[in-house]
């Protein structure tokens, strides 16, 4: 099958968003088989999507976009506490809930953007890590509100669509969860590939350069950091939903320097990277939870130093690099 | 010179900009007409590629009147000037060195044609886009190089994908910075044709330093010296000029 | 009085963030990366001035041998794993650094445990002073007299010697440095043991204000990295103008308004950020 001309040139800088079609399935497939084999372990697999649908928005933002933020959490958790407040005071109706926070997230987002990006680089970064420091800060203070230190506690959530109970056992939390996670994934692949998409991807590689081929390039910034928000604000939501319960961690740096760890390990700008390096990070915090908290720290660190020291794409990287090298085994042993 | 205002694609009024006490534009005037082609040249230093930043916006100026076309455009973003149609090459190679050769093209086409921003139905648009993309780059010799990433490509074709961008634009005023720099001279005149082949619709500021292809390719020189306009006129009249020889092109000028 | 406290306070403060952070805009300037594993340098230090304090050396020496040890762990950080990062962007610079935090932090709370090191102020300096309408801790005012003497040493070194002056031209221009043979390489080694050590002494005698325990390297990062933003990269005086506004700043807030101190540091850093992404005092080079 001759490759579109489209695809091509995608394909030199992108190689899994070149994946023969099939492929695309399989992560789907996986969810649901483990659906209907996982057993106690559901929620966990639920925060797992959860954990994804934020490093994909992170993509957006850093990968895709450029846009070093080191206050990402931020946004997942300006998100939480809304359809958590939401929930408490004005309708437990999830997909209401979660609408109203996905849309407030994105115009927070968009609205933070306005303002920060302008700059660039440690100026930059220091502004997500001043502004996300504010915002932990206000959700600090006002009781009230966010129930402050103490967190908040959000009740069961409506039946969704009137008819599937959230029962305890997470059943419906994980396919909502993959639904939603399913249908965001399919506009970040298509804004991924748009030519909205690259001309990103070209802010990021050489902004000089897109000023000079006419890009508005602050307020392509701001739309895809609003969009960006607006994700990263859907997983906030779900996890405030799912697990009925929104702490100031969600806004905390660790947790902004949590999400990174994930991107960055699964491989940035690679679409599956964001489905990967969650996947792994969380399964493995999971399993290595009974380890002190500091030893678990001294792990993450080594990983980030490697990753970036030897693996620069990431796990998806090591994957092209495997299958090049297979590639190459499969063309001397057939020619 | 009479010059009719419908035909002037640029025009340039006192422009100046300094930092501090170093003055690095004063006053200076400039008439690009359509189809001009124009050479700016001057010793390191006499702000030639700072003139460019200042036409383009890139670097604020001070004071100035700059008139695009007829229209005001001294107060506009580079990136609005860029789409009201003046265009520019850079001295040292700026282009997307993770994308393709193509893509680089098309991108500029799609910002041009105002696609750039759809992630929505985009994909008849952006066929077209390459297929224009993918001409641009066999006008300009580098067709066959259009699958492969800007970072694997020889200098000269990189210099040449500058060149093809800017064009890709469609611009009315086109400023070009060293064009030939860094390249081998066996090579250069691939980008000598090529300027050759210029539409003569697009008005043409030349900087260069490579004096066999300014006086070639240029219609009138104007000298830049320390930031002012020392002197401007016709190839053989600069060639001829003491002042010129004795700043620039040294005692020992052809 | 309490504006005074306020002030003297703000200044002690504003003293500490400035040894601390001196070493930091000095090589992001010169090296031009993104460092965030500064605070973990500095918090060796410190750590490392609490074993020789119990060890029995007397708090000066404790604080100075800490810090000339910390300079060649820098030195020697700076040989193998800065050295990669040159060319590859602040995204991966940010993320090694922030790694190698991680691995700071969780390597020196394996061995001294989470709780917070004192670092016992020494008997002679601690008590307090009459400053004529009040006393005032002893501490704080030899914390405000060692941050003039070293800003004014470091102004000398800088722009009096000729380490100085290739530091300067490394900043400003380091291909053009490079050129005319200033041994760039040497420098940066050189330079980023010097902001190191200068960081962990900082720690060490500035532990009375920001006190040493586990999260020391994160918790303090983002002030020594406003101070940094604030000041402008590589601006060594712009650092010093930075540090003490923002000690004053975020001591004024505790004092004045508890409650809205937070909002009120962190707000005024976003509003310098964006008022001037290039720094308080917009100098390309390291004077």
């Amino acid at each position: 099958m001759s490759e579109p001309l489209a695809d091509k040139g995608l394909a030199a800088v992108a190689p899994s968003l070149r994946l023969p079609s099939a492929w695309h399935l399989l992560p789907w497939a996986l969810a649901l088989l483990f659906y209907f084999t996982a057993g106690g372990y559901l929620s966990l697999g639920t925060h797992v999507l959860i954990m994804i649908l934020f490093a994909l928005s992170l993509d957006l933002a850093l990968g895709q976009a450029g846009i070093i933020t080191l206050g990402h959490a931020a946004l997942f958790g300006f998100g939480a506490y809304a359809a958590g407040i939401f929930a408490a005071h004005l309708s437990n109706d999830p997909l209401l809930g979660l609408a109203v926070a996905t849309v407030l997230t994105g115009l927070f987002g968009a609205l933070v953007g306005m303002l920060i990006l302008h700059t660039a680089g440690v100026t930059l970064m220091m502004l997500t890590l001043a502004i996300s420091a504010l915002l932990a800060e206000i959700a600090n203070q006002a009781h009230g509100l966010t129930g402050g230190d103490d967190g908040l506690q959000v009740g069961r959530m409506a039946p969704l669509f009137g008819l599937f109970r959230f029962d305890l056992w997470g059943h419906t939390a994980y396919l909502y969860v993959l639904a939603v996670l399913f249908l965001w994934s399919l506009v970040a692949w298509r804004i991924m590939r748009s030519p909205f998409g690259r001309s990103l991807d070209g802010i990021r590689q050489n902004p000089r350069r897109m000023r000079a081929i006419g890009t508005p390039v602050w307020r392509r910034l701001v739309v895809a950091y609003g969009l960006s928000a607006a994700m990263a604000g859907t997983a906030g939501a779900l996890e405030a939903q799912t697990t009925r319960a929104v702490g100031l961690g969600a806004l905390s740096v660790l947790a902004s320097g949590t999400v990174l760890v994930m991107l960055i390990l699964g491989g940035t700008r690679r679409y599956y990277g964001a489905f990967l390096g969650a996947s792994v990070y969380v399964v493995v915090q999971n399993f290595a939870a009974q380890i002190d908290p500091f030893r678990w720290m001294f792990i993450i660190g080594i990983l980030l130093m490697a990753v970036v020291l030897f693996l620069e794409n990431g796990l998806m990287g090591l994957a092209d690099v495997v299958r090049r090298a297979l590639l190459a085994v499969q063309r001397r042993s057939g020619g | 010179m009479i010059t009719a205002m419908a035909d002037t694609a640029l025009s340039v009024r006192g422009l100046c900009k300094s930092f501090g006490a170093l003055s690095v534009a004063q006053a200076i005037n400039i008439d690009l007409l359509r189809g001009a082609r124009v050479g700016l040249i001057g010793p390191n230093g006499a702000g030639k590629t700072t003139l460019v930043n200042l036409l383009t916006g890139t670097l604020p100026a001070d004071a100035s009147s700059i008139l695009l076309n007829g229209n005001a455009i001294g107060g506009l973003t580079p990136e609005a000037r860029v789409r009201r149609g003046l265009a520019r090459t850079h001295q040292i190679n700026t282009l997307l060195n993770e994308t393709t050769v193509r893509d680089n093209v098309a991108i500029a086409i799609a910002e041009r044609d105002g696609i750039a921003w759809r992630f929505l139905r985009f994909r008849r648009c952006w066929r077209t886009c390459l297929d224009e993309a993918q001409e641009r780059l066999n006008e300009l010799g580098i067709g066959h190089a259009a699958e492969r990433t800007v970072a694997e490509l020889p200098y000269g074709e990189q210099r040449m994908l500058e060149i093809a961008i800017a064009l890709a634009l469609r611009p009315s005023v086109l400023l070009l910075d060293e064009p030939a720099a860094g390249v081998p001279s066996r090579e250069a005149h691939v980008i000598h044709d090529a300027l050759d082949r210029l539409s003569s619709d697009i008005a043409v500021l030349m900087i260069e330093h490579d004096m066999d292809l300014v006086f070639r390719f240029a219609r009138e020189i104007v000298v830049l010296v320390q930031g002012r306009v020392l002197t401007r006129g016709a190839p053989a009249e600069i060639a001829a000029d003491p002042q010129v020889r004795a700043v620039y092109l040294g005692r020992s000028a052809a | 009085m309490l504006d005074v406290t306020i002030l003297l306070d703000g200044v002690a403060y504003g003293m500490v963030l400035f040894i601390i952070s001196v070493g930091l805009t000095v090589t992001m300037g010169l090296m031009r990366i993104v460092n965030l594993a500064h605070g973990a340098f500095a918090m060796i230090g410190g750590y490392l001035a609490t074993t020789l304090l119990s060890a029995g050396l007397p708090f000066f020496a404790a604080a100075l041998l800490a810090a000339a040890v910390v300079g060649i762990v820098g030195a020697f950080a700076e040989l193998t794993i800065y050295r990669p990062l040159y060319r590859k962007g602040e995204l991966a610079q940010a993320l090694m650094t922030f790694g190698f935090t991680f691995v700071v932090i969780a390597a020196l709370t394996t061995v001294f445990g989470t709780g917070i090191r004192p670092l016992p102020v020494p008997p002679v300096l601690s008590g307090v002073v009459d400053i004529g309408f009040r006393t005032y801790p002893t501490y704080r005012l030899f914390l405000v007299a060692v941050g003039l003497v070293l800003a004014v040493l470091l102004w000398l070194l800088i722009d009096r010697t000729s380490y100085g002056a290739r530091l300067r031209a490394a900043v400003d221009n380091p291909r053009m440095a490079r050129a005319v043979g200033i041994n760039v390489n040497l420098l940066f080694t050189v330079t980023f043991a010097g902001g190191c050590a200068l960081a962990a002494f900082g720690c060490v005698i500035g532990a009375d204000l920001l006190p040493l325990e586990p999260y020391y390297a994160l918790r303090y990062l983002v002030l020594f990295l406003v101070v940094v933003g604030v000041g402008g990269i590589g601006n060594f005086k712009g650092s010093f103008v930075a540090a003490i506004a923002l000690g004053i700043i975020d001591t004024g807030g505790k004092f004045l308004l508890p409650q809205a101190a937070a909002y009120l540091f962190y707000g005024a850093v976003i509003i310098l950020l964006l008022l001037r992404p290039h720094g308080l005092m917009p100098a390309k080079s390291a004077a």
